[in-house]
């Protein structure tokens, strides 16, 4: 869509809106009218996205789940492979910060004690015993992306020799600590989500475009391809594609063959959304323009028509992450997806698949939250990212 | 409009004829074919199966033929009404997805009902009363409800009801109905079980339709014939009512297309979680196991209830707007 100027009609390149950068050396050369002007779109995307409040806080949000994927283990308290017999089942430890008005953050000593009749431990909180914790603090040795080596955690027990150990989550049936696996899950159900949606914008972009600025024969068999695959009902296509896949996979086959596997559905909205803009774009004077100089084909598209609905494309695909999300964790929830040892979050909810696990220990439907909670950060930033994306309106 | 529906109607041999190919790659997509895994598994289990039953199977299902010949055997026997054995359930198929069939759809027809009578009020009110607290309340569920997975809801529901008021609420018969008969007490007793998966199932799906049920109104809530009937002294309800809520729905059965399949093929997850006695969970276990033909006649089953969604939309669609029935002629 052509934005309507002003001012200075037909003095900027209005397409790509990235010639009008520079021109604006600073903002406070112009008053703010003029600077809508000649703002290229990035930044008036930007400046209507500011004012959606709940957007921006979701946004900060998402970045602090995104550290979490890039570093898991820095705000791990434990490795989260590692199993004790002696601990399973341990309830959540809430951190109290403050002691008698001051600042001291301690959680209180879990003491178990197994019952004689029904045989199970029962932890009881010893208000008395106070583990102090600290941040920054010595743990089990990592590699910060697999290149440097450190032991220094997010959070922790002060005195790390005192085998005393912090349970934020509590831990599940093997005595392993859930806030570590959940940290670790967020690396493996957020970049499935991210890159399941980036082969599906790849497919989506490709196939769309070569139908929409085709058109004819091409653009019909790609279309009837679509649609015949947007009448397939996903879930039960997904749990017979994922459960056809080798049970001796490595975890990483297994990975890669389910984000592709969600991925083979997602691409046709975008591809979808991206015909028809092209579509209508083929009749606009810049492209007109842009053959009569010459430019190749691909030029053409990737030049000056792509750019145009850049931003449609990454609040599209914004939205379509949190459906991945969902899509993977039932998938590994329903036993077909990622298996153990894998860390997802659709794994650590496995642990509370039925009745009788959560009746026993609730705490382990907490990882849901996270997604609950990632789910609404994106969805919510999606909203504010699709109705900045369109700053002419 | 007859037409319309006959042109619809056309499509099906060959679209159901495309789904059946796909239904057929995904079960023989599993290495090995079901049936060796299934002579492993007896011979796991201490027990074996004769070498002349083998061979029968074999040749029943064409298993030594190329692929093309067993799709054909499949799809040949599945049109006589032969939907197979499951070696699994050591049951024929037609048998076992009866019931299950049956409340499968009661399940979905319930959650789609309960879905459009929640959501409608909500969207219209939402739209009347917009930037109020009931408003910002609904739009916060609205937006909750779409990021909570269905099977963490049933999960949450399922423990509260444990916790405190010490109920299981799974499966969808009481104990003593499970076997029983087909009567009236049975049915009774299926709504009394019904009502919360139908909830569990209808939250995600209702806050969609009254997001865009909201979008709509207010779309039209803003055209100047609202005015013009304000002028004209028309109380505000009735006028609400009778004109850009009805225009408001129209787009609103558009979503029965993607929304009536989204429903059957999502109550397999909340089904499994909840144990009830539906499709959805067999296919689970089919998958799981590898008996394969059950799990390609469920799939199969999935995927005309899909088409049936799309169909119902698109004939609704025409029968309330005559743009589009014209369109094509």
């Amino acid at each position: 869509m052509n934005p309507s100027l002003k001012n200075e009609p037909g003095s900027i390149p209005t397409t790509t809106g990235m010639g009008a950068a520079s021109n604006v050396k600073s903002e406070d050369v112009f008053r703010k009218g003029d600077a809508i002007d000649v703002a290229p779109n990035w930044k008036l995307v930007w400046w209507r996205f500011k004012k959606h409040r709940l957007a921006l806080v979701s946004g900060v949000i998402f970045i602090v789940i995104a550290l979490i994927a890039v570093f898991p283990d820095f705000f791990s308290t434990r490795n989260p492979h590692k199993t004790s017999a002696t601990k399973s089942f341990m309830p959540v430890q809430g951190i109290h910060f403050f002691e008698n008005g001051n600042f001291n953050p301690h959680i209180d000593k879990l003491v178990g004690k197994r019952n004689s009749k029904t045989l199970k431990m029962e932890w009881k909180a010893h208000e008395t015993q106070k583990i102090p914790i600290e941040f920054f603090v010595e743990g089990y040795y990592y590699q910060i992306l697999g290149m440097i080596e450190t032991n220094i955690h997010f959070l922790g027990v002060s005195d790390p020799k005192s085998r005393q150990t912090i349970h934020l989550l509590g831990t599940d049936r093997l005595g392993r600590d859930q806030w570590s696996r959940l940290m670790h899950g967020t690396r493996v159900s957020l970049s499935i989500g991210l890159v399941a949606v980036f082969l599906s914008v790849f497919f989506g972009i490709l196939l769309g475009g070569i139908s929409g600025y085709y058109g004819g024969w091409t653009d019909l068999i790609i279309q009837r391809f679509i649609e015949i695959l947007q009448s397939l009902p996903p879930i039960p296509i997904w749990m017979a594609l994922t459960a056809s896949l080798p049970r001796d996979w490595s975890v990483e086959q297994t990975y890669f063959a389910i984000t592709i596997i969600l991925s083979m559905i997602g691409w046709t909205t975008l591809a979808r959304e991206v015909r028809g803009r092209f579509l209508s774009m083929r009749e606009e004077d810049f492209v007109m323009a842009a053959h009569l100089s010459g430019c190749s084909q691909m030029r053409i598209i990737f030049r000056h028509m792509l750019p145009t609905f850049t931003s449609h494309i990454i609040a599209t695909s914004t939205l379509a992450v949190p459906v991945m999300i969902i899509n993977e964790t039932f998938l590994s929830f329903l036993g077909l997806g990622l298996r153990p040892p894998a860390i997802s979050w659709g794994v650590l909810l496995q642990e509370a698949q039925n009745l009788q696990s959560i009746a026993l220990a609730p705490w382990l439907l907490l990882p849901g939250l996270a997604v609950i909670i990632t789910v609404l950060a994106l969805n919510i930033l999606g909203d504010g990212l699709r109705d900045a994306a369109d700053p002419y309106s | 409009m007859l037409q319309y529906i006959i042109k619809r109607l056309l499509i099906l041999p060959f679209l159901l004829f495309i789904f059946s190919i796909i239904a057929f790659i995904l079960i023989q997509a599993p290495p090995g074919d079901f049936l060796t895994s299934y002579i492993a598994e007896l011979a796991t289990s201490g027990s074996s199966i004769e070498r002349a039953q083998i061979d029968a199977l074999r040749a029943l299902y064409g298993l030594d033929q190329p692929l093309y010949i067993q799709y054909f055997k499949w799809i040949g026997r599945l049109l006589t009404g032969d939907l197979g054995f499951s070696l699994d359930w050591q049951k024929p198929i037609s048998e076992l997805i009866g019931e299950r069939l049956a409340l499968t759809l009661a399940l979905g027809v319930g959650t789609f009902i309960f879905t459009w009578l929640v959501a409608i009020p909500i969207g219209i009110l939402s739209a009347t009363r917009q930037y109020s607290f009931f408003d910002y309340f609904f739009t916060v569920f609205n937006y909750i409800g779409v990021a909570t997975p269905t099977f963490m809801t049933a999960l949450v529901l399922m423990w509260i009801a444990f916790k405190y008021y010490g109920l299981s609420v799974t499966g969808l018969f009481s104990p003593e109905y499970i076997d029983a008969v087909w009567s009236w007490d049975r049915t009774v007793d299926l709504l009394k079980h019904l009502w919360l998966p139908v909830v569990i199932l209808g939250l995600d799906g209702t806050a969609r339709l009254a997001r865009v049920m909201r979008a709509n109104l207010l779309d039209e809530l803003k055209k100047p014939y609202m005015e013009m009937a304000r002028a004209k002294g028309m109380s505000e309800w009735s006028l609400v009512m009778k004109y850009p809520v009805r225009l408001a729905l129209n787009p609103l059965v558009s979503t029965i297309g993607w929304y009536l399949p989204l429903i059957f093929s999502g109550s397999v997850i909340v089904a499994t979680v909840m144990n009830l006695p539906t499709i959805g969970p067999m296919l689970l276990r089919a998958l799981i196991s590898q008996d394969m033909f059950l799990a390609g006649t469920i799939i199969l089953i999935y995927m005309i209830l899909a088409i049936i969604g799309t169909l119902i939309s698109d004939i609704l669609l025409a029968w309330l707007d005559p743009r589009i029935r014209m369109e094509d002629n």
